[in-house]
């Protein structure tokens, strides 16, 4: 694996700097307090190809390679978790759409998604159901001219915006994948307000009564919604959040250096202080640890080799484990001043625990990753004493 | 009769992915051998060994639930 960038994908990372720097980071905190982003900065995001990253260029998308996706990631989560956040929805769920769309599906949405004229949601989670989520209770009934759809969605990032919703429901039974546009009579959205944090992603519940829509807003096929539609999402969504994490880590390295080289107690800036030097080692360490795992995945993403969905996973788990502990001691070095809204430390921290519970919480990543290792040890195993009784 | 190195390269991605002793005709989903990530697994390693795409009209649990259902879906898509 190269782990040095490309010339191409410096000049990106610039580009998404540049970007970020002037038109996120400034106001990232402002968007904090309004919980809400201004739609001037997703028609910037629209038009600077950001909102289309992923999408092939047939459809009028920018077609990143996955490092340089990964680079606009964290250059965004740099700058504002709730810009990740939708950034990766979007992203989610024009990568279904591409993965496992119908052609009239790609066709219709694909565009639009990628230039920001659309906006998209992804709608798994329930009031009832979080980790558990191939056991959702929104519910799909088949007619002759389309589905009938009830149930509730909650926590649903930039649900407030969306144009459309990749809603994971049961079919008889089974987890299937719909397309639902704002508009289908029965389709409701209420605005959730006072999260602890990402709370300018403006989250939403969905509400679904007796919402009917065609036979062609299935995604997929019936009973293939959770594993593929939503397998082929929640990989992206991993990918996004670890690169975001990373890039949310720098900010708050950045923060706690500035700090310490600055603040002053008995007599010398915190930095000569050695518990002090201790979290920074710590949090640099652990960030080029992340920086190294994200490379991974997104090698692996670029070969499209399958071992990328547990590196994601990986990926992930660390990143956002690290990047908890990494806020949680630039809070400790800024002291009171870093509880004070005058600082951003304080939301870096908010943002930070929820990197911890989306896209999968750290427990069941935990349990996903145990499992594998153990599987991959056992074969190990196996094959070792295959080899050994063939050359006995 | 079903080519041996397919069923023997069906076989080697299952048991990096699932489990390694599995009947030809036993249901891999239904052991509970599989965790979520399973899916898109099999999809990249079926796409990566055997040089074809999954499409959305494959989407047919008779062409992925056992390795004998995998092997004809893969000699289906190779001899297309």
């Amino acid at each position: 694996m190269d782990i040095e960038l490309s010339a191409e994908q410096r000049l990106a990372q610039e580009e998404f700097r540049d970007f970020a720097q002037a038109e996120i980071a400034p106001f990232a905190d402002q968007y904090d307090r309004d919980e809400a982003l201004p739609s001037a900065l997703i028609k910037k995001m629209g038009a600077a190809g950001y909102l289309g990253a992923v999408v092939p260029s047939e459809y009028g998308g920018r077609n990143m390679g996955a490092i340089e996706f990964g680079l606009l990631c964290e250059e965004i989560g740099r700058s504002s978790a709730s810009v990740i956040s939708l950034l990766t929805v979007q992203g989610m769920v024009c990568q279904a759409l591409a993965r496992w769309g119908s052609a009239a599906q790609k066709e219709q949405w694909l565009p639009r998604l990628a230039s920001g004229e659309k906006m998209a949601a992804f709608g798994l989670t329930e009031p009832n159901i979080g980790s558990d989520a191939s056991n959702v209770e929104t519910a799909a009934v088949e007619g002759e001219e389309g589905f009938i759809l009830n149930g509730h969605k909650q926590w649903i990032s930039c649900g407030q915006l969306a144009d459309v919703f990749l809603i994971i429901a049961q079919c008889e039974g089974k987890p299937s994948a719909f397309l639902v546009e704002r508009e289908c009579p029965g389709f409701s959205v209420e605005p959730i307000t006072g999260m602890l944090g990402f709370r300018s992603a403006m989250l939403a519940k969905l509400h679904m009564e007796d919402c009917a829509i065609p036979l062609e807003n299935l995604v997929g096929r019936v009973g293939f919604g959770f594993s593929h539609v939503a397998g082929a999402a929640l990989d992206h969504g991993r990918y996004c959040v670890g690169w975001g994490c990373l890039g949310l880590a720098e900010a708050c390295i950045d923060a706690a250096l500035d700090y310490a080289g600055t603040r002053k107690q008995f007599g010398a800036p915190l930095k000569n202080h050695q518990l002090i030097q201790q979290m920074l080692a710590e949090m640099i360490t652990n960030t080029k640890a992340t920086r190294l795992l994200c490379y991974h995945s997104g090698f692996l993403k670029e070969k499209g080799d399958p071992a990328l969905i547990m590196e994601t996973s990986i990926t992930k788990y660390f990143a956002s484990r690290s990047v908890a502990k990494i806020a949680d001691d630039t809070l400790q070095i800024h002291g009171a001043n870093g509880c004070s809204s005058e600082y951003p430390v304080q939301r870096y921290l908010r943002d930070a625990k929820i990197m911890e519970i989306i896209e999968g919480s750290t427990q069941i990543q935990q349990i996903i990753i145990a499992k594998s290792g153990l599987m991959e040890h056992a074969l190990e195993r196996r094959r070792a004493r295959k080899r050994q009784a063939q050359n006995a | 009769m079903a080519d041996e190195k397919v069923v023997a390269k069906i076989r080697e991605i299952l048991a990096q992915f699932a489990a390694e002793d599995v009947e030809q005709d036993q249901d891999i989903f239904a052991t509970g051998l599989v965790n979520s990530l399973f899916a898109m697994q099999l999809v990249l390693s079926l796409e990566g060994e055997f040089n074809f795409e999954v499409a959305d009209e494959d989407l047919d649990i008779n062409n992925f639930n056992s390795v004998n259902a995998l092997v004809g879906f893969v000699e289906k898509k190779t001899s297309a």
